[in-house]
């Protein structure tokens, strides 16, 4: 924070446009340790812009300084208890991700169940759908990409 | 009678402690736990009557004056939300222990169950009451971290697998909610609701829209409202029935709750209000077209969940007086039929030992008494005359004509179409589960269901067809309390009697 209480400072906000963005990209990964990772830096990131909000200046304490130098105590209290949330949160994430590695052998997020049966159903040249138009399943060979299907059936995913 | 007000957050809070320390003893584990949601209950009956009578109850939590101090407030809105979430939690904890004691159900840690269950609840009741932007954002985490436990309850493959998209959707909605707290109160140098309600009217409009669009964001994946929804169908159907039921009844209804009080509170006008509208529509048709293509009875409820979501939105979007109320009242109807739905689903999945439709059928002949719980709350939901669902539809759809244009008037159109798709979901769900011929799942002589759950389902369809009874009443109060969020003065000037600092 500035000494003279004019308003944040640049690096402040870059950084918190940094965290936030990094943690953006993170978050779109698909290992959880990753989103981890992300969740760690966009909460870091999150907490930094709450402090921005407030005036900055000296220790908010009685006796230490005029009133006005003063710097504002509320987001430093919100930011404490957010950063404890964001700390919970953070233990709980990393006991799924490891809870999902000692289950399944990794911590990657899988598809959800419509997908997995329209991937199944692909596999085995089923038909998905009523009507074709004339076009059997196998008309367009780029209709579905096999290699995602064949990754995460070989891990034996229950149906 | 201002002391009352934290008790609905404070008691099951203590509850969650004592249960915690009682690990080992479940019978008085249980005992405390149905003490203290009926306990819940009965302060926020009174709370209610005292706010309809007398206008809303305010205390300020530590003695600290509004402005400085955080404030819990019950307005009828609030009371009469903790008051349906007190009643339909307490249904679902007694379903809860049913389930615990029959032989045939997987086995729950109930000694984890019941003091997490307990801290939900007072993450809901806290959100409800919150007159502070971060305090209700405390209670939203209080209620995610509390469901984080109940989503992943013995951390199965299945549970883990759809627990974690859960987390991350909702640890990211919660960093949109602080990133906008953080906005506003870097805008407006408080976050007192009431002080808000004034400070916001000053700013330029694009700051306005933009703070009231982060807010709007981050409830909405709350709510999930439609292209935010995606995460609902996938992460709730594997948890145990009672868990799945009151995350179904509640959790999103919170997230309603907070788009109905930003919106009327903090920003009225109606800046957003097309917005929501289309968001609306869509989360309707779309919803319900999802539940159309199930097979499995819980992703399908799940699916209408979403879809129904929609006309609360649209409630919301119309913010006139009549929508509010229809709003109020549809919220109302909606945590106790989804809840009862769910919880059939789990008597369901209990005596068939499944809950997809292509395995189970004619459960009407086997056991009669299970058709007439779905059969009613799901005539309910479809909204088939009288039941509550119908009147609240009616309310909801004569205030949209009544808004008069084109939007409402599609919306209308949107929501006719989307009543009458639940009533075919509703009845292909009836024609394959319970009319049909039994399969061989099904027709073996299975254990009797244990009588506490039938007996709490029950009590909720009875809970469902009391609202149908006294639908004029609940109308009235809901109109009083969408008047007084339309004119936001009772509610200011409650908080903060002697005028805006």
């Amino acid at each position: 924070m500035t000494a003279s209480g004019a308003g944040p400072t640049l690096v402040l906000v870059l950084a918190v446009a940094v965290l936030v963005g990094c943690g953006v990209i993170l978050l779109l990964e698909r290992s959880l340790t990753r989103i981890l990772l992300g969740v760690i830096l966009l909460g870091n990131g999150v907490n930094l812009l709450i402090l921005l909000g407030g005036r900055s200046g000296g220790a908010p304490i009685v006796g230490t300084g005029a009133v006005d130098q003063m710097s504002d105590p509320l987001p430093q209290a919100m930011v404490l208890t957010a950063i404890v949330i964001t700390f919970g949160f953070t233990a709980f994430l990393l006991a799924v991700a490891y809870r999902s590695w000692y289950l399944t052998g990794d911590d990657e997020v899988p598809d959800d169940l419509e997908d997995r049966q329209i991937i199944r159903r692909a596999v085995r040249n089923e038909e998905s759908a009523v009507d074709h138009g004339g076009e059997g399943p196998n008309g367009d060979p780029e209709q579905v990409d096999p290699e995602p299907a064949r990754r995460r059936l070989r891990r034996g995913e229950e149906a | 009678m201002s002391a009352l007000v934290p008790l609905p957050v404070v008691v099951p809070l203590l509850g969650a402690a004592l249960t915690l320390l009682l690990a080992g003893r479940p019978r008085l584990q249980r005992a405390i736990s149905v003490l203290c949601l009926g306990g819940t209950l009965t302060v926020a009956l009174l709370l209610l009557v005292q706010a309809y009578r007398h206008g809303p109850v305010v205390v300020a939590v530590g003695g600290w004056p509004a402005p400085v101090g955080i404030v819990l407030v019950a307005d009828q809105l609030a009371a009469l939300m903790v008051v349906v979430s007190s009643a339909v939690t307490l249904c679902v904890l007694l379903y809860s222990i049913g389930q615990g004691r029959s032989e045939s159900s997987e086995s729950t840690p109930v000694e984890i169950f019941h003091p997490t269950y307990l801290v939900l609840t007072a993450g809901v009741t806290n959100a409800f009451l919150a007159g502070d932007l971060f305090n209700l954002f405390v209670g939203f985490e209080i209620l995610l971290a509390a469901s984080f436990v109940l989503i992943t309850l013995g951390g199965t493959a299945a549970r883990i697998r759809t627990g974690s998209t859960y987390v991350v959707v909702s640890i990211l909605s919660s960093m949109m909610f602080l990133m906008a707290v953080g906005l506003v109160y870097a805008a407006t140098g408080t976050l007192n609701l009431a002080q808000l309600a004034q400070r916001l009217d000053d700013l330029p409009d694009g700051v306005r829209l933009a703070l009231e669009l982060m807010l709007l964001l981050a409830f909405a994946i709350k709510a999930a409202v439609f292209p935010l929804s995606a995460w609902l169908p996938d992460s709730y159907p594997t948890a145990p029935a009672p868990v799945t039921a009151v995350f179904a009844g509640l959790l999103t209804k919170v997230g309603v709750y907070a788009i109905i009080r930003t919106e009327t509170l903090l920003f009225p006008g109606g800046h957003a209000d097309t917005l929501l509208m289309v968001v609306a529509g869509l989360t309707m048709v779309i919803g319900i077209l999802g539940a159309v293509a199930q097979s499995d009875l819980k992703r399908l409820f799940s699916f209408t969940l979403v879809s129904h979501i929609g006309y609360m939105i649209f409630g919301v979007a119309l913010s006139t007086v009549a929508g509010l109320s229809g709003a109020i009242f549809y919220v109302v109807h909606h945590i106790t039929i989804q809840t009862t739905l769910f919880l059939v689903a789990g008597l369901v999945e209990e005596r068939a030992g499944s809950t997809d439709l292509r395995r189970i059928g004619g459960l009407a002949r086997v056991a009669p008494l299970l058709g007439v719980l779905f059969f009613v709350p799901a005539m309910n939901l479809a909204g088939v005359p009288p039941f509550s669902g119908f009147l609240g539809k009616l309310g909801l759809l004569q205030a949209g004509v009544a808004a008069g244009g084109p939007l409402p008037g599609v919306l209308v159109a949107a929501g006719t179409v989307t009543s009458l798709l639940t009533l075919y979901v509703a009845s292909r769900v009836w024609n394959i589960a319970f009319w049909r011929a039994p399969r061989s799942a099904t027709s073996e002589p299975a254990v009797p269901l244990p009588k506490l759950m039938v007996g709490a389902t029950v009590a909720l369809v009875a809970l469902g067809l009391a609202l149908t009874l006294l639908a004029g009443p609940l109308f009235d109060v809901t109109t009083d309390a969408a008047a007084d969020l339309r004119l936001r003065t009772p509610y200011v000037q409650a908080v903060l009697p002697g005028g805006v600092p």
